[in-house]
């Protein structure tokens, strides 16, 4: 299989015009994702090959697009729903909620909801509280609902298609920071495009890779961190730039969670970082401490840290203040080298 | 505040008449059956607007089907509607007494609504996907969905196809077309244009139908539901159920006191429909004409059926507390099966003997069909699904939380109910 070097944007438009392709029972649709592309450029030319009953314009309700979904996948239709902006999905939350994520339960499989609904997340591009935010957690909450987060351009593709063939509806959040290249957390520094990173190499063509594995981005001895999306990299960066022997698991998916690589990890190295963006009380991070305690309490030589977005909403100016950067991850670091 | 101002004064609605008032409905605008237009189905919505302010109505004083709007149906099909209107009255008050009985938790009767349900079901192709609310039994029965399964439901016992998992009523059939029906109201709304979009796209020529009440045309879905069928154009009839009352709220606080919900259809620029929602014809003919619309691409339509809850909102409430009993015998729209027994004695294809003969056999077919589940166990007295069942269907194959959770299930069920069989326990993983 032949690969070439994609942007995030590239590859997650590469996966929907595979799977336009090869299954006519996908649609995609969305406010603006049609002639236009998507704000993002995500669904860029996808109308015009594929056709406008495949991939089209919503009004801006994603209380209606989500529950026309619901009704499409019903039918037996596979739909793609994109959300602007993670932070417009709460209309369309009870549909999320309510419906869609009980729908198989409700009805004992007669019906399902087979639906990926995308949506760009984080921060990182000066879109203040309305452009920024990071709500993984009310979805990793809800019985029955996957929830994806891809760090790099051939993860996304591999992943949205897995996505897209499941049969269970999942939220797909797509780090809009890294969506153009790896963001490290130096927003002062030039920006890196993924062209310069191995992981933006992309197969061309169809290939999966399953919810629920999770990937070991840097291998190492000391410290476990456990992340996903863009924090991946930022916590690569400081491991790198400070010489922390630290082995960091880019989580994929939260919601089935690959428990078994968290625990294996955190077994070898003894001591524990959870990282995300999202705000920290209630995080999907409390949800990894916890289990990292009751699965490895035995074999841990520090108390579990997290690094974490504050309890704000995000905010514009002070962006940069807000996200848990490498100086909040180099002071935890610290914290557990001296444990 | 500026003296000089009217000072500004909140407006909540009251309904007209509460617990022991005298009730008058001269104020409401009934027209007469038979006078009303009846465009062409594939007409423009705008010439159907006028009927929003109206009220279709076929069955006249007379007991006779009158104008154009009467479909016309042979006495055949006029007595197996009725029959199923009956049959699904005789279910409701079997089921209210098996609630009573502590053979399960909750029940709501249609009584005074069975047109709404039967009479849509007969216009409807039996493939037209419908999504219900929870006050549609009559639809599943006219279906010909099996009692003793619709009662198993209710009793959330072992033969529950839904595995115990639904609160009783919401059913889900899709052998029948009949979609998962939902606690939170109006979703319903924007899955069935989404599904009437979805058989658009395929080409295919089924259109869908869905029910909402007038008290949860307020929640936004129905709203959305609606901008999505008109911008689609999407091949869906809207049923708003306009039974008066949302439990203790009057239809006032779903808008009513400013116009009739037909008239959201303006709004929209969909065709809209008002109809006698106690007229089984009307209803009839109403459904018939949208699904017709829709099935020749012609656009959605919004029908609003004018009827009356004659029951409480369900097993929970007692109306007795928040309206006044003599609205239900005051009723202008009279009730929906006699009217149409009525009209079948006077086109003098049916008698009183006749309707006794019948009333006793729906009555000994729903007595059969409850015995028959109460084999497979009540929610009161047991016989339920196997514990691990809990933990099926979450997801389509359960990850290791949920196996995790299961074996905790199970592990507390031997401890706290030891005589409890392992039957479906054990063995096999969920």
């Amino acid at each position: 299989m032949t690969s070439r070097s994609m942007t995030m944007i590239e590859a997650i438009n590469d996966a929907l015009d595979v799977m336009l392709s090869r299954d006519p029972s996908v649609i995609v649709l969305g406010e603006d994702v049609g002639y236009f592309g998507g704000v993002f450029r995500a669904t860029a030319g996808l109308q015009r090959k594929h056709g406008k009953t495949r991939v089209f314009d919503t009004p801006i309700s994603e209380c209606g697009i989500i529950g026309v979904a619901v009704g499409m996948g019903a039918y037996g239709l596979r739909p793609v729903p994109e959300i602007q902006f993670a932070d417009y999905i709460y209309p369309g939350l009870d549909q999320l909620v309510s419906e869609a994520a009980r729908l198989r339960y409700r009805s004992a499989g007669e019906y399902t909801a087979p639906m990926t609904v995308r949506a760009p997340f984080g921060g990182g591009i000066f879109g203040g509280q309305t452009h920024s935010q990071s709500p993984e957690a009310l979805f990793t909450h809800v019985a029955g609902l996957k929830t994806v987060v891809p760090s790099t351009p051939h993860d996304a593709k591999g992943l949205l298609i897995a996505a897209i063939e499941d049969n269970d509806p999942v939220i797909f959040f797509e780090p809009k920071r890294l969506y153009n290249g790896p963001f490290n957390g130096h927003y002062d520094e030039p920006a890196i495009p993924w062209s310069r990173h191995p992981d933006s190499m992309v197969p061309e063509g169809h290939y999966r890779i399953p919810l629920g594995n999770a990937r070991v981005a840097r291998e190492g001895q000391d410290v476990t961190v456990l992340a996903y999306g863009t924090m991946v990299h930022v916590a690569l960066e400081v491991a790198a730039r400070e010489g922390i022997d630290a082995e960091v698991i880019d989580l994929r998916t939260l919601v089935p969670l690959d428990i078994v690589a968290v625990e294996k990890s955190v077994q070898k190295t003894g001591k524990c970082l959870v990282v995300h963006e999202a705000t920290r009380t209630g995080g999907f991070g409390a949800e990894l401490a916890a289990l990292v305690q009751e699965r490895c309490f035995w074999h841990l030589e520090a108390p579990v840290e997290r690094v974490t977005g504050f309890d704000t909403p995000y905010p514009h100016s002070l962006e940069w203040a807000y996200f848990p950067g490498p100086v909040r991850l180099g002071e935890a670091f610290a914290r557990l080298a001296r444990a | 505040m500026d003296g000089n101002l009217p000072r500004l004064a909140l407006h909540v609605p009251e309904p007209r008449f509460r617990p022991g008032d005298a009730v008058d409905f001269g104020a409401l605008l009934l027209s007469r059956a038979g006078e009303q237009l009846r465009p062409d189905e594939t007409c423009a919505a705008s010439a159907t607007h006028g009927l929003c302010h109206d009220l279709i109505r076929v069955l006249g004083e007379d007991d006779l089907a009158h104008g154009p709007w009467n479909p016309a149906l042979d006495p055949g099909t006029l007595i197996r509607m009725l029959r199923l209107m009956a049959l699904t009255r005789a279910f409701d008050a079997r089921m209210v007494r098996a609630q009573r009985q502590g053979k399960t938790s909750f029940y709501m009767k249609s009584t005074g609504e069975e047109a709404t349900a039967v009479a849509t079901a007969l216009a409807l192709a039996d493939d037209d996907m419908v999504f219900p609310t929870y006050r549609q039994q009559g639809l599943l029965i006219a279906r010909g969905y099996p009692l003793v399964e619709m009662v198993d439901q209710i009793f959330s016992n072992r033969a529950d196809r839904l595995k115990g998992r639904q609160l009783p009523i919401m059913y889900s059939a899709r052998a029948q077309s009949v979609f998962s029906i939902s606690g939170n109201l109006a979703t319903q709304i924007p899955q069935a244009v989404g599904w009437a979009m979805a058989s658009a796209i395929r080409g295919d020529s089924r259109i869908a139908t869905a029910f909402v009440g007038e008290g949860s045309s307020a929640e936004g879905d129905f709203h959305s539901g609606l901008t999505f069928a008109a911008v689609y154009h999407a091949p869906v009839v809207i049923n708003l159920v306009n039974n008066q009352w949302a439990i203790s709220s009057f239809s006032g606080f779903a808008g009513a006191e400013r116009t009739t919900f037909a008239a959201r259809a303006i709004g929209y620029g969909i065709a809209g429909l008002r109809v006698d929602g106690n007229d089984p014809l009307a209803v009839f003919a109403a459904v018939r004409w949208a699904a017709d619309r829709a099935r020749a691409n012609a656009g959605p339509t919004l029908i609003e059926h004018f009827t009356y809850r004659a029951e409480g909102h369900s097993t929970s409430d007692d109306p007795g507390q928040y309206r006044s009993a003599a609205e239900r015998t005051e009723w202008p729209l009279g009730d929906p099966v006699d009217r149409l027994m009525r009209h079948l004695v006077t086109l003098g294809v049916w008698d009183a003997g006749q309707q006794a003969d019948m009333d006793a056999a729906v009555d000994a077919e729903v007595r059969d069909a409850v015995r028959a589940a109460e084999a497979h166990g009540t929610l009161g007295q047991g016989l339920h699904h196997p514990f691990r069942t809990m933990f099926e269907d979450v997801f389509e194959t359960p990850p290791w939380h949920l196996v995790e959770q299961s074996e905790q299930a199970i592990r507390e069920r031997r401890i706290k109910w030891p005589d409890w069989s392992d039957e479906g326990d054990v063995g096999e993983r969920p």
